[in-house]
């Protein structure tokens, strides 16, 4: 549906004279050309590509593995990389966790899902004129009646737009630098970064922890890697694009930010960009490391198109002191499994998830959170706000865990669900565990319909069916709204309102 | 606009209410309905209004020689039809400011396009300048302006919210539902003194009521007497006295003496 899979630019080669399987192996290098992993570069070929193509365009060269997975595709990808043994033989441990997990028992139903058919990692070519007419009407459609800007459609439609993100991150970065902050996609911290990523990569979210995170840990690629240091306070947002580039194809990024003693940023993921991908998994994993006094604030809007299978594990430790803060909005995907989790470790850590689903047709939305206390005197809030709609199924799914011999948690976990027919659902599914006694814990959970009466007073002032039901949605969600920045707030209740239009009733 | 009603039979869940109504209320005149509880009023003004929950069985209601039953809600809205709700809902997280600026505007790109005008959308400081008068004119506190709509409202705060609407849309018809009910004597003030501020050539009105007392502010120009889903008597303005005298007792009478309507009423009620 977008720019991940090269079709066009892959058929293309064989017009630069070679059949694909022959510059293919010489790209793959050590690899056996008998099982070439690599369906067709484009320009990594030393004889055409460098020459022709790859001098002038070095960065829009085209990889991508063929479907399915299994080492020589692993090894491919550590290989295009360029990546120290150490990341490769994480990838490959975490290759053979992910074919022994089994598949999650419980949540969204994701037997739809073929590992086989998928591609697990594409390199994007750089898509010029024409490639926005490529995606589906109703993609251009969306695009032209939520009036994103130009900039952001050349963003979305190839990798030239995706300069542009970079151009705006390195507007900020030279300010950021002089602090010490580092920002930067996870491949060039692995080469530039090495005793960081080693220190913590996979610490949070071990190789083995699920089966999408054991396939992310094995494919990775792209994401953002953070570090911010001690008592620096990161007063504008970082914001990460989705990008859809060829450092971070989208569906398996990886991403990873420690925040030194004291210091504090703001990571904004997704946002105002809707983002479609032609493949239907999306398998991410995010790792944040708050240490003592830091404060950590990671926001996402994702609007997936609907047929994408979002299955994301987001995990943060907040040590003594350190706040953690979830803003996690879901709009889009066909199935999302996402549950931010804070592990608050040690005395003083506070975590707090606000939760935003919109189950539409078709959708399915599991959502929630995850929170465990593991040291004294650690408080959390979860807020989830869900709604569902033309069939949409919604779920909150929480954890709140206290361990033992501990004194003085806090947590407190509201669950408003919004029901705007009768054919949606919504399901609240809350657990908790709790080892220790002093612990104050509160749980709340609303259910409440779209009544008759309310559609019928605003229609009687003049406001259609849609726009009614849209505007009471708006406003179910506005409490969680207002603690976006302002122009991702503006944003989601576009694409509210979008998906609110136009199928009521 | 004229609103005329003929032969409005309508029913909530298979059990009819109106049984009948015919009704007539001038442009630029003030009806008040009256009548003991149950008898239909506010079935009126919802079915009238569109509520779905109502099934209109037959007759007609026009306005301004418009057919309006036909129409959605928020059509009948835009023709200039309004219900100040006698209950009205909380609309959380809903701004007053947002909803009004939506639903004026709205109404005024209706008008325009009736008069085969080009709407050339709104002036928010305009508008903004009209909501602040009327909300000093109402009482209303412009704290308000950026508070869910009568989420967390009074009683008598909602009802004021109601004549606030009323005085930013220009209805061309009002149906006025218990407006007045449990409101202190300052607020009936101020709720009747907003219809008044509106009453003119082009505003007319039916204000449901049980009680004479904002008919004492807001004169009514007729005044209709509803029992078992049908007009049984109408009448000037002393007919309010009569019935603040006398209770509804002779109403029912008067309707009992009328036997071909009894018989079909039972016919109906057995049907």
């Amino acid at each position: 549906m977008s720019a991940p899979v090269p079709a066009g630019p892959v058929a293309a080669v064989p017009a630069a004279g070679k059949p694909s399987s022959v510059p293919a192996a010489a790209a793959a290098g050590p690899v056996a050309a008998s099982s070439v992993p690599i369906d067709a570069p484009a320009s990594a070929d030393p004889g055409v590509g460098e020459y022709q193509f790859g001098f002038s365009y070095p960065d829009k060269s085209v990889f991508r593995t063929r479907k399915g997975l299994d080492e020589e595709v692993v090894r491919a990808i550590s290989e295009l990389k360029e990546e120290p043994d150490w990341m490769l033989a994480n990838r490959l441990r975490a290759l053979a966790a992910f074919g022994k997990k089994p598949m999650p028992a419980w949540g969204a139903d994701l037997s739809d899902i073929d590992f086989d058919e998928i591609v697990y990692y594409a390199r994007p070519q750089d898509r010029p004129k024409g490639s926005w007419d490529e995606l589906p009407e109703e993609i251009r459609e969306t695009y032209r009646r939520i009036g994103v800007p130009e900039a952001e459609r050349k963003f979305l439609a190839g990798v030239g737009a995706q300069y542009d993100s970079e151009i705006v991150y390195h507007s900020i970065r030279a300010d950021l630098e002089k602090k010490g902050v580092i920002f930067c996609s996870p491949e060039v911290a692995v080469k530039e970064h090495p005793d960081l990523v080693r220190k913590y990569f996979g610490t949070v979210i071990p190789h083995n922890d699920n089966k999408f995170a054991a396939l992310n840990t094995a494919v990775w690629s792209g994401g953002s890697f953070v570090y911010v240091p001690k008592g620096v306070k990161v007063d504008i947002p970082l914001q990460a694009y989705f990008r859809i580039n060829s450092e971070s194809f989208g569906q398996f990024e990886r991403t990873l930010i420690i925040a030194d003693e004291g210091s504090f940023v703001h990571y904004i993921e997704g946002c105002t960009a809707p983002v479609y991908a032609t493949d239907s998994l999306h398998s991410a994993v995010v790792e944040i490391i708050a240490l003592p006094g830091s404060r950590v604030r990671y926001s996402t809007i994702q609007n997936w198109s609907s047929d994408v299978y979002n299955l994301v594990t987001k995990r943060a430790v907040a040590y003594a002191g350190a706040t953690m803060e979830w803003v996690d909005g879901n709009i889009g995907s066909k199935r999302t499994m996402k549950y931010p989790a804070v592990f608050l470790m040690g005395e003083g850590a506070h975590g707090e998830v606000l939760s935003i689903a919109f189950a539409g047709k078709g959708q399915e939305q599991d959502t929630g959170a995850k929170i465990i206390h593991a040291a004294s005197n650690t408080s959390s809030t979860v807020t989830s706000k869900s709604i569902s709609k033309d069939g949409g199924v919604a779920s909150y799914r929480g954890m709140v865990k206290v361990g033992e011999g501990l004194r003085g948690i806090r947590s407190r976990v509201v669950c408003d669900a919004l029901i705007v027919d009768p054919r949606s659902t919504s399901n609240t599914w809350p657990t908790m565990e709790v080892l220790s006694d002093d612990v104050a814990m509160e749980h709340e959970a609303r259910v409440s319909k779209i009544g008759d009466e309310q559609l019928f007073y605003l229609q009687s002032r003049g406001l259609g069916e849609a726009e009614a039901s849209a505007m009471i949605v708006n406003g179910f969600l506005d409490p969680l709204v207002k603690q976006l920045p302002m122009e991702y707030a503006v944003e989601l209740n576009r694409l509210i309102e979008l998906e609110m239009e136009g199928s009521v009733g | 606009m004229d609103l005329v009603i003929r032969n409005l039979r309508a029913s909530v869940a298979g059990k009819p209410i109106l049984r009948g109504i015919d009704l007539e209320i001038r442009a630029g005149s003030v009806a008040a309905l009256m009548g003991p509880n149950g008898s239909g009023k506010s079935t009126l003004a919802n079915v009238l209004m569109g509520h779905p929950a109502y099934a209109v069985e037959s007759g007609s209601a026009t306005l301004g020689g418009v057919d309006v039953l036909g129409l959605p809600p928020h059509e009948r809205a835009l023709l200039g039809l309004f219900l100040a709700f006698q209950y009205p809902v909380e609309i959380p997280g809903v701004t007053v400011a947002k909803f009004l600026k939506r639903a004026v505007e709205a109404r005024e790109e209706a008008s325009a396009r009736a008069a085969g005008r080009e709407y050339g959308g709104m002036d928010v400081s305009a508008y903004l300048r009209e909501l602040r008068a009327a909300m000093d004119f109402m009482g209303v506190d412009r704290s308000f302006i950026n508070r869910a709509l009568n989420e967390g409202f009074s009683g008598g705060e909602k009802k004021r919210m109601e004549v606030l609407q009323m005085l930013m849309l220009k209805p061309r018809l009002a149906l006025m539902d218990e407006t007045d009910s449990g409101l202190d004597i300052d607020a009936l003030k101020v709720v009747a003194a907003g219809a008044n501020r509106l009453r003119g050539p082009d505003f007319g009105a039916l204000v449901i009521t049980h009680y004479n007392r904002i008919l004492e502010h807001l004169k009514p120009d007729v005044v209709h007497v509803m029992y078992k889903g049908r007009i049984v008597v109408s009448g000037g303005p002393e007919l309010v006295e009569r019935l603040e005298g006398e209770g509804y007792d002779w109403v029912r009478e008067e309707a009992a003496a009328a036997p071909a309507e009894i018989e079909a009423l039972a016919a109906e009620a057995s049907a």
